[in-house]
């Protein structure tokens, strides 16, 4: 905490600690980092009854209340389904420093997948970024993957 | 099985940017008493209190237990409900429930945030899967922009549209002593103001505040001893369809919860017109194209209609259907007091407290909370019990 | 109160560390199972409460993430931040309003977070929380003041740690079961001034869910049902220097308004068993105490005459309770569950005989603030 304080005004106490923790990523969520790092390819999962594959692939399919187990192999490919790029400044609560910007956020359907993926599209300059453009995801080298969402790197536009 | 419940008071701070004079406790003090002296009770009266907030915007954990002094919950049954941006319809129905069941005849349903306390699109962001979603989420404003994109694509309907709802709202302020934002603004105003994410500009979204509200729910019998006209609960239907937001981004469809929660509460209500036989509409709209689009998800009017509906003007305090006497959220958006909010300005219509923001004869009220995964909740109020 | 029933539970096992299983995983099992026990499908459930905590899930509205698993996609679904008993309390309300039933589901990793952090964020911001006070040096206090003002030593406390691991020895679901003497109690590593590492429960992974239906739900249900017969909740006031911590004042008055909807006049007769929460072994002398079971200072009488021991005439926590298995918010649930489990006769070797009425009893906040309390009985 500051010391340099005007103690005539309305006085706040800071609180800028950052709270540590260790979250499981399951194991549907594991053979999906697993295939990336292995084949650097996505995966979903199928749902029996209502036939959806979702990305990331997750145990349970919400309107069908099933437990899903059938892991389907995707490519590395997807379409842009909506993209914003953000110019607002704001904290990351993953690393307590503000997040560099401008970047693009993107929703991308990835190939053979019915429902949305989003990560970051590698182009902040509006104009070239169109909605219903094909992405390709780029990885991190084996060596350095950790993981976690981050070993995509972002995707770039193919066309 | 259910015994009726009316509404028979409500209080809300002078909502404020920053509110530095007061700690939490103390802000949701101040809405308390005045919900409290607008039913003529005292806090010895209250049976059991219900309170919400967002944990992570003040990063207070077990806010039920910390707020007693505040709350008024000491030797009281109190219990905390959080579900994002409808936190306060949700503590609102809480509330009601707790009466409803028979158990508790006067209890307190409490909404609040300091928003200033810390950086709101941080705290925001923490909504957001931490393993697949938080690292390249930036917030609400991209999913509201993704979604006014597709319904200007899919409509035809204009960022001039849009820039009404934002005049009403702002305008409606005015006659609303509590609402934060109380500048009167125009569409070109709004057009003129910076872009965050296209089509989203500054004066499209609703700002941040600091603000508590408080709303006193009654049992029949105890209710009319209470005040001349409670505002009766005649519907509450929750929906928070989506748990994944890559689940949730069919815009096409519409904002699903809120069609399948209004359905609800209409059947339960009885209502098959709504714009007909809802008099008036406190809609948890936090950026204005929702204020065109989600009036069709409500069934106000027809699909792709809403900016026509708007532009006719039978939303305005004196059309058909007037949406937001208060200001609504664009003007006053104090996270967890804010679908509270909804409720008690539709209550306050109903049970015709309104002051200069009254809507005549107004009989039957709406109120909506927005938040989460494209969540939506639905409470109506009616003059006559249920 | 009109008739209500549980008509389901389910419980995962309590452990250090669920690796494999995210918050959704544990949800979808125990809700899975629940249904299964009550012999009810989800279309039999129109609502459904979640009961977590955005400090220890590291996620504002937390409630998002179980939303699919908890079975609530497409009905009238809310978030209780608070002990399970809470969320149990509210899953209540909205069968006396007109649902036909609720399931009421908990979870939590506390392996995930740093329970320090997690539970310093209970104390007041500009006052306490920089002095870093958190669940267990706040709980040492009020063990201390305890132990001060009724002359109560360590060497009691502890026996109540070696008679739960020791119940938990019987209860295939427990964290810790363990087979120790007051002894290992005395000498185990010192934690927080009087407290040791065994008058302290861990701090485990788990998941629990609960079916509250109407008689017409649960006349369809294929399981035994346990009936709701009263219950209340209190909160007292918030700073610890405004308490008296060796007197639990909202429970005495939560347990007599639960009491006196139940019809209990004579608890220590009238109940069967309870299972309350006891997170630090002063917590149950101190909250029998609050339960009217014992007079204010003699809590720890009752397991010296052996009144709380199975054996005895009233067993405390048969299952081990919180000092075996602590899944924070998920363990008030829990003492519900193992409730019904012994009303049914289906606690196997932890079975308590002739078990007719029982008490479940759930904490909120720092140092037993708020405390919910629930008499469930075999019979209507």
């Amino acid at each position: 905490m500051s010391t340099e304080r005007n103690y005539d005004e309305q006085l706040t106490v800071k609180f800028t600690y950052p709270m540590p923790y260790r979250w499981s990523v399951g194991e549907h969520g594991s053979v999906f980092f697993n295939e990336i790092k292995k084949n650097r390819r996505f995966v979903g999962v199928r749902c029996p009854s209502c036939g959806m594959v979702y990305v990331p692939p997750r145990r349970v399919c919400g309107p069908c209340f099933r437990e899903l187990d059938e892991i389907v192999p995707l490519t590395d490919e997807g379409t842009i389904v909506a993209f914003s790029t953000v110019n607002y400044p704001f904290l990351d609560p993953a690393t307590g420093v503000q997040r560099p910007i401008p970047y693009t956020y993107g929703y991308i359907r990835l190939d053979g997948a019915d429902n949305i993926f989003s990560h970051i599209i590698n182009e902040t300059d509006v104009s070239k970024i169109q909605v219903g453009m094909k992405v390709k995801a780029v990885f991190r080298e084996p060596e350095q993957m950790q993981g976690n969402i981050q070993d995509i790197k972002h995707f770039d536009i193919i066309g | 099985m259910s015994r009726p419940v009316g509404i028979v008071g409500t209080g809300q701070t002078d909502h404020k940017s920053h509110r530095p004079d007061v700690n939490g406790r103390e802000m949701i003090r101040e809405a308390v008493t005045r919900a409290l002296e607008d039913a003529e009770l005292s806090i010895k009266d209250i049976d059991a209190i219900v309170i919400g907030n967002m944990d992570h915007f003040e990063s207070i954990n077990y806010v039920d237990t910390w707020s007693v002094e505040g709350s008024g919950g000491v030797m009281k049954p109190i219990m905390k409900i959080t579900t994002g941006g409808t936190t306060g319809a949700t503590v609102a129905l809480a509330a009601y429930y707790h009466v409803a069941s028979g158990l508790f005849d006067r209890v307190l349903a409490i909404g609040w945030e300091k928003n200033s306390e810390s950086d709101t699109t941080a705290a925001i962001i923490t909504c957001s899967d931490p393993i697949w979603d938080r690292f390249s989420y930036s917030g609400a404003i991209p999913s509201l922009a993704t979604e006014a994109t597709a319904y200007m694509k899919q409509y035809g309907a204009t960022q001039e549209d849009a820039a009404l709802i934002a005049v009403r709202d702002r305008n409606n302020a005015l006659n609303n002593p509590h609402a934060h934002l109380q500048r009167p603004i125009t569409v070109d105003d709004v057009m003129n103001s910076p872009m965050l994410a296209y089509p989203i500009k500054l004066l499209d979204v609703c700002p941040r505040t600091d603000g508590a509200c408080a709303v006193v729910f009654a049992a029949d019998g105890v209710a009319q001893k209470l005040t001349k006209q409670p505002a009766w609960v005649k519907a509450g239907s929750v929906r928070h369809t989506f748990t994944w937001f890559g689940d949730s981004t069919d815009y096409d469809r519409g904002l699903v919860s809120l069609q399948r929660a209004s359905a609800e509460a209409y059947k339960h209500a009885g209502i098959t017109k709504p714009a007909e036989e809802i008099d008036v509409a406190e809609l948890y709209l936090p950026y204005t194209y929702a204020g065109l689009k989600w009036i069709e998800d409500l069934g106000f009017c027809g699909k792709g209609e809403g900016a026509k509906f708007v532009r006719e003007g039978n939303t305005d305090m004196n059309g058909k259907i007037p949406v937001n006497p208060s200001g609504g959220v664009i003007s006053t958006n104090c996270i967890g007091a804010t679908a509270l909010l909804r409720v008690a300005e539709a209550a306050i219509q109903v049970m015709g407290k309104g002051g200069d923001r009254q809507v005549d004869g107004a009989k039957t009220a709406l109120a909506t909370g927005f938040g989460g995964c494209f969540w939506s909740d639905v409470v109506i109020l009616g003059a006559q019990k249920p | 109160m009109n008739d209500v029933a549980i008509a389901g539970v389910a419980q995962t096992g309590h452990e250090s560390r669920k690796d494999n299983m995210i918050y959704a995983d544990m949800v979808f099992d125990v809700v899975t199972s629940a249904l299964e026990d009550a012999g009810l499908t989800l279309d039999d459930i129109d609502s459904v409460v979640t009961v977590s905590n955005d400090f220890l899930d590291g996620r504002t509205i937390s409630g998002m993430a179980v939303g699919d698993a908890s079975g609530g996609q497409d009905k009238n679904i809310s978030t209780v931040e608070g002990d399970g008993t809470f969320g149990a309390f509210y899953g209540l309300m909205r069968v006396l309003s007109g649902y036909g039933a609720s399931i009421v589901v908990a979870h939590s990793k506390g392996s995930e977070c740093d329970i320090r952090y997690v539970t310093n964020g209970m104390f007041d911001p500009i006052y306490q929380r920089l002095l870093g006070i958190e669940a267990i040096s706040a709980s040492a206090m009020q063990a201390g003041e305890y132990m001060q003002r009724y002359g109560v030593s360590e060497e009691q406390l502890a026996a109540v740690s070696v008679k739960n691991h020791g119940n938990a020895r019987n209860n295939p679901y427990a964290h810790l079961p363990m087979d120790i003497s007051i002894d290992d109690v005395m000498k185990s590593r010192p934690i927080a001034d009087p407290l040791k590492k065994l008058d302290c429960g861990p701090v485990s992974d788990g998941a629990a869910a609960i079916i509250i239906a109407s008689p017409e739900i649960a006349a369809k249900a294929t399981s035994t049902p346990v009936w709701v017969k009263g219950v209340a909740h209190c909160a007292e006031d918030y700073m610890i220097g405004d308490r008296d911590l060796a007197v639990p004042v909202a429970l005495k008055d939560a347990a007599r308004r639960a009491y006196d909807m139940a019809g209990i006049k004579n608890p220590a007769e009238e109940l069967d068993l309870v299972e309350l929460y006891d997170a630090f072994s002063y917590m149950e002398p101190l909250w029998l105490e609050g339960l009217g079971l014992a007079e204010a200072g003699k809590g720890m009488s009752l397991l010296e005459k052996g009144v709380t021991t199975m054996e005895g005439s009233l067993p405390v926590n048969p299952s081990g309770g919180v000092l075996s298995s602590h899944p924070v918010l998920v363990a008030g649930l829990v003492r519900i569950i193992e409730s019904v489990l012994q009303l049914r006769g289906q606690a196997g070797e932890r079975q308590v005989k002739n078990a007719t009425s029982a008490l479940a009893h759930g904490i909120n906040g720092p140092c037993g603030q708020s405390h919910c309390v629930w008499i469930l009985n075999k019979d209507k």
